[in-house]
């Protein structure tokens, strides 16, 4: 009998907690769900390889207006705010979508608040040029690798002082990676001036918050997944003639990963309500978010890897999928540690007290 | 999804802060050091502002302040590691002897709970029963009009301050365990209880009562006989509200920061200007923020009326678990300075690291315990089979 119930009881996670979304906000919800549902399945995800980018479901999302939603309307963006991409950004993570849509947005929003008219920007909207952007401040003409690298028409970086805005060369080389991310080198130094100083240093530091910020949101949408995978597969697994779900060392794992990942949702979520109302914390909630949701994700998968015992290793299983980009995805901006520091330096005060 | 607070949430809040700059005294903070973890001036201030009935539902007759304002209130107490266990049990009490008491203890008790003139203490866990708290045997037993009590409760914590007990009794045991319980609110100078002190390793003392054929009329029963489960939902109901739990960390963080700034390193650079330091300041200051999102999620979620659960157990648990490590690193980095009791001059921060490792473990027992939380959002949220 506890069988019955057990394989007609679903997780419930998503709709306990999305009860605070508004109604425009969870139409908007449904609206994406049911394209990620048809061009993201975990076949596509598959089917992407290791460039980690499905060029039609890219085409599709650009018939939604997905590429465009958070750009002004008067270069034929959707002009809608940073919460409703947030909202695209979860159901990213939770379909781990070979798709850039978090570069993109912070890229081309980057270009938008620096060059309002600039001629890309309707091209961007509409999805047909694709944006990305460096993470890092990249110094001199050394080529590195960035996120989308390998299938950006366009990218923004930024040197240190000037924001330049470089154009992908034919020989942009993807490279094979943990996370079957689309890295490649981009061309850099030679691209047209943006911005310099403390215009360019602002529109940078802010793009590179919203890029965390939605990050974080994916990777918790990324890490609640993650443990439903973990918790359908303990309610299907018998071993000494229990369900492996019935195990409180199970329970308990799984019941901290996702009180962590819930905890990621609602942080990233703060952040990016106070990048949409500036009152000075935005920069840094970001930057919290993005790092909490990082290990809480990776923690997630871990775990539910762990609790599949030696199918979470095989590649048949999805949960390695999960796993391997829980790492990858926040890497794309360098050694957390370093990003612990820069935290650190906005938060805390430096210096001795006599 | 909309994170800001209504203007007049953040108004009450200077509100609210200022009267911690006014009354949380340094005074106010040492008297809580002597093992009674309550201020009754301080609380008698609360409760002058009218914050304690504010805090019970307006359709219950009390001030009906919004679950926003009560949030802001809660969290600004306890960000200043302000005293405030007294008021939780103030008002969950008065809350629920309005929503299912009867009219005596509506009158013998409301009024002097909500101007803070007395308290209650829980008198739920008992000697053999702490998270399986409805396997509680103090025995009730009718006698004419009376009730005849028996037995022993364990953590009764503040029942030496307080001037009654919320008391869970079994008054049936030929039913299943919920099923044959009954509360009173007892008044502790009924004849036949006495109160045993139970030290300590925080800075907290606490209780062990003994109910040794104390008798009480009927008109201090809470709730149906034999009903006792619901008034346990009732109360739990309202400590999710307004308890507290959510920001123990805060306190913490300041001291070692102030810590930081002075001390130093074998080679001189000041604690403060270590990377491990700041990494893991920063990790502190990020959980911190972590429960802030779960604690304004339940506000937020208490303020559209939907009654929340199984996020009460997860914002309990990261909140406490997090405290716990916190606690360990700040004394760690301290080194030996850093075991330095409170009261001691030489004490860093006057002691609060040595005070904050030894009170850390029990934020996660008390009030439901990790494993219990644990328990509960494996089957309220994920699903999973209940196993106990």
């Amino acid at each position: 009998m506890l069988e019955a119930v057990l394989l007609t009881a679903r997780p419930i996670i998503s709709e306990k907690m999305y009860l605070r979304l508004s109604s425009d906000e969870l139409a908007i919800q449904d609206v994406f769900r049911a394209f990620f549902e048809g061009e993201c399945s975990i076949e596509r995800v598959r089917g992407a390889n290791q460039l980690g980018f499905d060029a039609d479901a890219w085409s599709r999302l650009a018939e939604t207006g997905g590429p465009g939603m958070c750009l002004p309307e008067n270069v034929g963006g959707g002009g809608a705010p940073l919460t409703s991409g947030a909202i695209v950004a979860d159901l990213v993570g939770t379909y781990i979508a070979p798709l850039p849509f978090i570069e993109h947005l912070a890229a081309s929003r980057l270009l938008a608040s620096v060059a309002p008219d600039h001629e890309n920007l309707p091209l961007l909207a509409s999805g047909e040029k694709i944006a990305t952007m460096g993470l890092q401040p990249q110094a001199g003409s050394a080529s590195s690798l960035i996120p989308a690298g390998a299938i950006a028409d366009t990218a923004i970086v930024f040197d240190g002082d000037n924001l330049l805005l470089e154009t992908a060369g034919k020989s942009a080389r993807h490279v094979p990676n943990t996370a079957d991310l689309p890295l490649a080198s981009f061309p850099s130094g030679t691209g047209d001036l943006l911005a310099s100083g403390e215009q360019a240093r602002e529109a940078f530091s802010r793009a590179r918050s919203e890029w965390q910020a939605l990050m974080a949101v994916a990777l918790a949408g990324l890490g609640r997944k993650a443990v439903e995978l973990g918790v359908e597969y303990a309610k299907e697994r018998y071993q000494f003639g229990v369900l492996i779900g019935s195990f409180q060392a199970l329970q308990h794992g799984f019941a901290s990963a996702i009180t962590d990942v819930e905890g990621a949702y609602f942080l990233s979520n703060r952040a990016i309500s106070a990048l949409e109302n500036p009152n000075g914390s935005g920069e840094k909630l970001a930057g919290m978010a993005f790092l909490f949701a990082s290990e809480a994700a990776m923690t997630a998968a871990a775990t539910s890897l762990q609790y599949h015992g030696g199918y979470g290793f095989a590649e048949e299983y999805d949960i390695q999928l999960y796993y391997r980009r829980a790492k990858g995805w926040p890497l794309q901006l360098g050694d957390p540690g370093l990003e612990y520091q820069r935290i650190a330096d906005l938060c805390l005060p430096s210096g001795k007290v006599a | 999804m909309d994170w800001s607070f209504p203007p007049e949430a953040e108004e009450f809040r200077n509100e609210v802060k200022a009267f911690i700059a006014e009354h949380l005294t340094d005074d106010v903070i040492n008297s809580t050091h002597d093992g009674t973890i309550h201020n009754w001036d301080f609380h008698k201030k609360i409760a002058e502002r009218g914050w304690l009935g504010g805090a019970v539902p307006a359709d219950l007759g009390g001030g009906g302040k919004s679950a926003l304002e009560m949030a802001v209130m809660v969290e600004e107490l306890q960000l200043a590691g302000a005293p405030i266990d007294g008021m939780g049990v103030a008002i969950v009490v008065a809350s629920v002897v309005l929503e299912l008491g009867n009219d005596h203890l509506k009158e013998a008790i409301v009024p002097k709970l909500l101007s803070g003139e007395t308290l209650v203490s829980f008198g739920y866990t008992e000697p053999d029963s702490g998270s399986d708290v409805a396997a509680s045997q103090t025995r009730a037993v009718k006698d004419g009009d009376e009730w005849v009590i028996n037995g022993q409760k364990m953590w009764t914590t503040m029942a030496h301050i307080a001037d009654y007990v919320l008391l869970l009794t079994r008054t049936n045991t030929e039913v299943p365990k919920h099923k044959g319980l009954t509360f009173f609110i007892v008044p502790l100078s009924t004849p036949g209880i006495e109160i045993h002190p139970v030290h300590t390793m925080g800075t907290e003392r606490s209780n062990a009562t003994f109910y040794d054929s104390v008798r009480i009329g009927d008109e201090w029963r809470i709730g149906e006989v034999d009903g006792g489960w619901e008034i346990m939902k009732a109360a739990l109901k309202y400590e999710r509200g307004i308890a507290g739990g959510q920001f123990p960390s805060p306190p913490l963080i300041d001291a070692f920061i102030e810590y930081a700034r002075e001390a130093s390193r074998p080679d001189g650079t000041a604690l403060v200007e270590d990377q491990l330091v700041r990494e893991r300041l920063v990790r502190a200051m990020i959980d911190v923020e972590v429960c802030r999102g779960f604690a304004y999620n339940t506000a937020f979620l208490a303020s559209e009326g939907v009654m929340f659960g199984v996020e009460g157990s997860m914002t309990k648990l990261f909140a406490s678990e997090s405290y716990k490590k916190h606690s360990k690193w700040f004394i760690e980095m301290a080194g030996i300075e850093g075991l330095i009791s409170l009261g001691e001059e030489t004490a860093p921060v006057g002691g609060v690291l040595d005070e904050h490792f030894r009170h850390a473990p029990v934020t996660t027992i008390y009030g439901g315990t990790s494993e219990i939380s644990r328990n509960l959002i494996a089957e309220g949220l994920l699903g999973l089979p209940r196993t106990r």
